[in-house]
């Protein structure tokens, strides 16, 4: 049988498409967090400029870029269609809800993370993307690569900046901590074998990932790399 | 855990129809023994009621053993109650203290309209079933019962899916009143033992079309389904019936 003209419009489809983006973003995570991570060579960013350079220049990067805000776009379009219906499939809501002695607080609170990060996104885009894509970085560092690293270590001057930058870490912790095993599940990726040890990598992932992360605005407003 | 016999204070939902809007309604429970199971004590409040010339409460019950899954009630904030792995009628009054205020609500679903105070209309699982919770079987002789071999894992599998009583609890308990638990697990059932392959790709399809023409929720995999089921359905079964419905959709 194909019946597949309504797979995207039914609730299973929806699902997976966010289990699915989710994933996407997962792995975008990944490689984001590594290339940042040459910060730590400590080297005034030459290390760190190679990676940005490239990053911002090569033809695949710059497409993948596109499909990346389409699968974020998509990602945030589909919570909120599914979280309008939710809403709708319980009209009337209960007086009391013993919510804790069935579920994780930040398993529920998916949307509230989201909206979170999305916040923190735009701030975070603005300082960095916008410069780096549109409105020009300061000049070039001793290897000839456009210095991003400078515009970090201007950016992670200022306090704000840097305990807005740990907090949104933390809503990214809970938000994967729930993610990165429901994305499995979700897709159909259970087993009585393997989704412990899903769980288990998804939860160090979720701690791992976000503390690399905080490490750099910290790291750099500390002045321990320079 | 009280000895002795207790006073508590209930607030109870109570909707004269589904069209009414509802409110709570405020009962004290004298001399309950800790023995009583809960629907028990709904007992000894109504004959009170009735004989104070008041109007009892509506609650929906049946078998009384936790089998037949009808005692739906939201005792404060969870399905059945504080105890997990029973249904209302197994919750029994030793499970709270003297001088107790309980919360019951009805289970809270668009696609479970409330009937009259804490009793709701559930037939909206009856029509997923018919949807595709069935099996084609030829008339005539009985066959012999291991005429047809199925792998230990599979058939225990499918017994564990088969066990839903069909209660809703899952409904209740998810913030999303998504009723994937009780739909996966129907699927789940047939889909693993040989005599369900005939219509398995169709089931799948029609029974999630059906549920979500029924104004069901959508899963988030909280978990909550999994924890407050009375009889321990598993959320493996969501994720078989996501496998179903991939499969089904683009085969």
């Amino acid at each position: 049988m194909s019946q597949n003209s309504g797979f995207l419009g039914s609730s299973i489809g929806k699902k997976i498409i966010m289990g699915a983006t989710g994933l996407f973003l997962i792995a975008f995570l990944v490689v984001h967090c590594f290339i940042n991570a040459l910060i730590f060579f400590n080297d005034g960013g030459l290390t760190f400029n190679v990676g940005a350079d490239f990053m911002a220049h090569n033809w695949l990067i710059r497409a993948g870029e596109l499909v990346l805000f389409a699968g974020l776009i998509l990602h945030i379009v589909q919570a909120f269609v599914l979280t309008m219906a939710n809403k709708k499939a319980r009209p009337i809501g209960y007086d009391k809800i013993d919510g804790t002695a069935n579920s994780k607080w930040y398993s529920r609170s998916m949307g509230l993370l989201g909206t979170l990060l999305l916040i923190f996104l735009i701030i975070h885009l603005a300082h960095f993307w916008v410069k780096s894509r549109f409105t020009g970085l300061p000049g070039e560092d001793a290897n000839g690569h456009e210095n991003l690293y400078a515009v970090m270590q201007e950016t992670f001057k200022m306090f704000w900046v840097v305990a807005l930058y740990v907090l949104a870490m933390v809503s990214l912790s809970y938000h994967l901590m729930h993610g990165f095993q429901s994305a499995f599940q979700t897709l159909g990726l259970n087993h009585k074998k393997y989704t412990p040890l899903i769980k288990k990598a998804g939860m160090w992932f979720s701690i791992l990932i976000p503390v690399i992360f905080s490490a750099m605005p910290i790291a750099m407003n500390m002045g321990w790399i320079k | 855990m009280s000895h002795g016999n207790m006073n508590l204070t209930l607030k109870v939902w109570k909707q004269k129809n589904k069209n009414e809007k509802g409110r709570f309604e405020t009962y004290d429970a004298k001399g309950i023994s800790p023995d009583m199971s809960f629907l028990e004590m709904f007992d000894v409040i109504n004959e009170q009621l009735i004989s104070s010339g008041k109007e009892p409460i509506a609650f929906d019950h049946d078998c009384r053993e936790g089998i037949c899954g009808m005692c739906s009630m939201y005792i404060n904030g969870r399905p059945h109650g504080p105890k997990q792995g029973i249904t209302t009628c197994q919750l029994h009054m030793r499970s709270f203290k003297d001088g107790d205020t309980i919360v019951v609500e009805p289970w809270r679903s668009a696609a479970f309209p409330v009937i009259k105070d804490l009793a709701v209309d559930r037939s909206s699982f009856d029509r997923i079933m018919a949807a595709g919770g069935f099996v084609s079987v030829n008339t005539g002789n009985a066959k012999d019962a291991n005429n047809i071999l199925i792998n230990k894992d599979d058939a225990d599998g499918a017994f564990n899916a088969a066990a839903c009583i069909g209660c809703g609890a899952c409904v209740a308990a998810c913030k999303n009143a998504s009723a994937m638990l009780f739909v996966s697990a129907k699927v789940s059932q047939l889909a693993l033992l040989p005599q369900g392959q005939v219509e398995r790709k169709s089931r799948v399809l029609n029974m999630v079309k059906q549920m979500d023409e029924e104004g069901f929720g959508n899963c988030t995999n909280t978990g909550a389904c999994e924890a407050e089921c009375p009889k321990g359905i598993s959320l493996e079964n969501i994720a078989r019936m996501n496998r179903e419905y991939l499969g089904a959709s683009f085969t």
